[in-house]
């Protein structure tokens, strides 16, 4: 089929949202009731800006890994006893006995750990081409909210192996509360206990870690849909932040020139997820967690999984510990904040000579951090883990809105056709003069 | 100085069983301890095509049942999993036969009385003591842990500079270093050498240069000549703690060979799939400009 026959069939020009006409019977039957084809069609034509790069591709890695945590999960929710006394040993159990369960097992772990991987490179995508500024306020929004979810879902998931670091880590994340005493006497105490459900984290707190971890996706599922409407609504943004001005001539259906794209950068993440799953299980998570919790045991180095790294080191930069949550959630709520933060009335960093740079700057600085996180804190660590700390803050707080005053923007294209006629041109071969 | 594994010395060190914590903080913190490089070593069942070697199995089997299994049990093993495929390949008799020589609680009898019988190739490993509370009392304390999943629970310590990170990391990958646990193993094997000067331990500790802070309640465990394995191999030291630790290797993951098998298939398919889909959105995009 050629590409023109293609394009005919499912794509009219100018005309995206129209194309679908019930042919049988019962398709009219339906339309008339519930128009769910209808909708379908038109949800999977969003017209989406032609030059948009892989870079893009990550928000359909991320519903691909949605899907492979959701399913992996349910399998092992099926095998898993949230019970102090044998959760560790089930999850064995499930490794050693289950048809294929270390299978489940290594894809939901590995899993985990990729998807906090694509959401950090979407997330760094949308900072780069300053998809947050509006009209997309809300969607990035929504897209801080569904990453703390990740986050509240992942940290309860690694609870459940009832490993050392597993009990470790609850021990330590639910006892930042016991800081708001320093607010009003006997307040953290009364909120650690209620968390607990009892004097000390146990069977109770394991059970409702598990009835959360899997609750807590309901919510992301809800959040990804509102974040996909809000999508259809404003439209993808695109490497020259201009807005679409011609939809004809600037943009193509999402289907299928979209899905195909998309389709091949999942198979390619895949690849490096099977390589993981299947060579290297274990290479992300702390080898402590193999070893059953034993609440008379501290591990003398608790750290978190890799993904959490660089918001430890903030929370361990503040020399007190109420202070140190403020900042650990606060490096989160932030970026809430960041489209009014934001004073540049350019999207795009390829034309923000300054902030370009800075981008970056504040890419090491969260990579630092999350190497700070993973040392001890004691020696030069506690001075770095501080410096960077601030500089986190400093981004957001202080450079974001100053450049965007102070910063002259490069030239930019008219248009986004007129930037990809550029690049057409500049990328054609030169015609090479006859001798 | 840094680590990769941040929590792997304190792991060890945690190890309930082995530590005078007060002794091993002070030598700590005089800055006695040694520090040993463990060196990584090549194993079958490392790299892309990673297998355990039945001989190997057998012997280490062995080293484990005439010598570990004095103190350790392998608590999520099953006697089954010695016969299957992967495994150290005992025949439905020969593994019948180990189980049996166990006694496994049955249940009640019509008196009230426990009631014992032989073990089953069904039933997981059973440990020389009744409970923890009876080996702590025949260790002064110290409980010998499970060994089911001590290779997987073990890493090494490495020192490197923090800008070489991504260096090591990448060298990692590429390697597909995996078997951390089953070195840190062998070195500790290996590890009981002579007190240096001027070090002091406590009483009813031995010295061990691999295990953190270097004081450890288990004696050295195997020597030259210990085990007789009778089908030639050399029972050298090094040679016991290599057989012993592929098959707590193997114990801690019988699915192992079986999981690097399926992958290399997972990455045919997914390599042609994305092949495909690569060249469909070439076709689709021939005459598109993007």
């Amino acid at each position: 089929m050629s590409n023109e026959s293609i394009a005919s069939v499912t794509h009219e020009p100018g005309s995206f949202e129209h194309t679908y006409q019930p042919k049988t019977a019962f398709t009219r039957w339906l339309d008339a009731r519930l128009p769910v084809i209808r909708f379908a069609a038109h949800f999977m034509a969003m017209p989406t800006p032609r030059n948009i790069k892989y870079v893009w591709a990550f928000g359909a890695i991320l519903a691909y890994f949605l899907v492979v945590q959701l399913y992996s999960g349910i399998i092992l929710a099926m095998h898993y006893a949230p019970n102090s006394a044998i959760a560790f040993d089930s999850i064995e159990k499930l490794m050693r006995d289950t048809s294929y369960g270390w299978l489940m097992r290594y894809t939901h772990v590995v899993g985990a750990s990729l998807f906090f991987f694509a959401v950090y490179i979407h997330m760094f995508r949308g900072m780069y081409y300053g998809s947050y500024k509006s009209p997309r306020e809300v969607l990035w929004m929504i897209g801080v909210a569904i990453f703390l979810c990740m986050m509240a879902t992942a940290f309860m998931g690694y609870s459940l192996v009832w490993g050392q670091m597993s009990f470790w880590a609850v021990t330590v994340i639910t006892n930042l509360f016991s800081s708001f005493d320093s607010i009003y006497p006997g307040l953290g105490t009364a909120i650690v206990q209620w968390i607990w459900g009892g004097f000390s984290v146990d069977n109770p707190t394991l059970n409702r870690l598990f009835s959360l971890h899997y609750m807590v996706p309901f919510v992301l599922v809800a959040l990804v849909a509102l974040h996909v409407w809000a999508l259809h609504v404003v439209g993808s943004n695109n490497p020259t932040g201009i807005e679409v001005r011609d939809v004809k001539k600037e943009t193509l259906p999402f289907h299928p020139y979209f899905t195909t794209k998309d389709m091949f950068a999942i198979a390619a993440i895949a690849i490096l997820f099977a390589y993981i799953v299947f060579w290297m299980p274990n290479y992300l998570g702390d080898v402590v967690n193999y070893e059953p919790a034993n609440p008379l045991k501290t591990p003398p180095h608790i750290v978190p999984e890799w993904y959490f790294l660089p918001f430890y080191a903030i929370l361990r930069a503040i020399p007190s510990k109420l202070g140190g949550v403020i900042a650990m959630f606060g490096a989160i709520v932030v970026l809430f904040f960041i489209p009014w933060l934001d004073t540049s009335r350019v999207r795009s960093c390829r034309y923000r000579p300054i902030f370009k740079w800075l981008f970056w700057v504040f890419v090491f600085d969260a990579l630092a951090l999350g190497y700070i996180g993973s040392q001890p804190a004691e020696g030069s660590w506690v001075f770095w883990g501080q410096v960077f700390t601030v500089y986190y803050f400093v981004h957001f707080l202080v450079l974001m809105p100053l450049v965007g005053l102070i910063e002259t923007p490069s030239p930019m294209p008219e248009s986004i056709e007129d930037d990809v006629k550029r690049k057409a041109k500049s990328t054609q071969p030169q015609a090479v003069p006859a001798e | 100085m840094t680590t990769i594994k941040t929590t792997l010395m304190g792991l060890a060190a945690g190890l309930l069983l082995s530590i005078a914590p007060a002794a091993a903080a002070e030598q700590a913190a005089a800055g006695h301890e040694e520090h040993y490089q463990i060196p990584r070593l090549k194993w079958t069942w490392g790299g892309i095509f990673g297998y355990f070697d039945q001989q190997q199995l057998r012997r280490g089997f062995k080293v484990y049942k005439e010598v570990c299994s004095n103190c350790h049990n392998l608590g999520l093993l099953s006697y089954r999993n010695l016969g299957e495929p992967g495994g150290p390949g005992f025949s439905p008799e020969e593994v019948k036969a180990i189980a049996a020589e166990v006694q496994v609680f049955e249940g009640f009898d019509e008196q009230g009385n426990i009631a014992m019988r032989a073990g089953r190739p069904a039933d997981n490993f059973v440990w020389k003591f009744k409970n923890a509370k009876e080996a702590a009392a025949a260790f002064g304390g110290a409980v010998p842990p499970d060994l089911s999943l001590i290779t997987r629970a073990r890493g090494i310590e490495r020192e490197f500079h923090w800008y070489e990170y991504p260096l090591v990391m990448a060298k990692d990958l590429a390697t597909q270093y995996q078997e951390q646990g089953a070195d840190y193993l062998h070195a500790l094997l290996l590890g009981y050498v002579d007190l240096p000067a001027g070090r002091k331990i406590a009483d009813g500790l031995n010295y061990n240069r691999v295990f953190p802070g270097n004081q450890l309640a288990m004696p050295q465990p195997l020597s030259d000549g210990q085990v007789e394995y009778g089908d030639g191999t050399p029972n050298t030291l090094d040679q016991e703690a290599k057989d012993v630790t592929a098959f707590l290797g193997w114990a801690a993951e019988p699915h192992l060979a079986e999981r690097k098998k399926m992958g290399v298939w997972v990455i045919v398919y997914l390599a042609v799939l994305a092949g495909l889909l690569l060249l469909s959105k070439k076709v689709l995009w021939r005459n598109i400009e993007h």
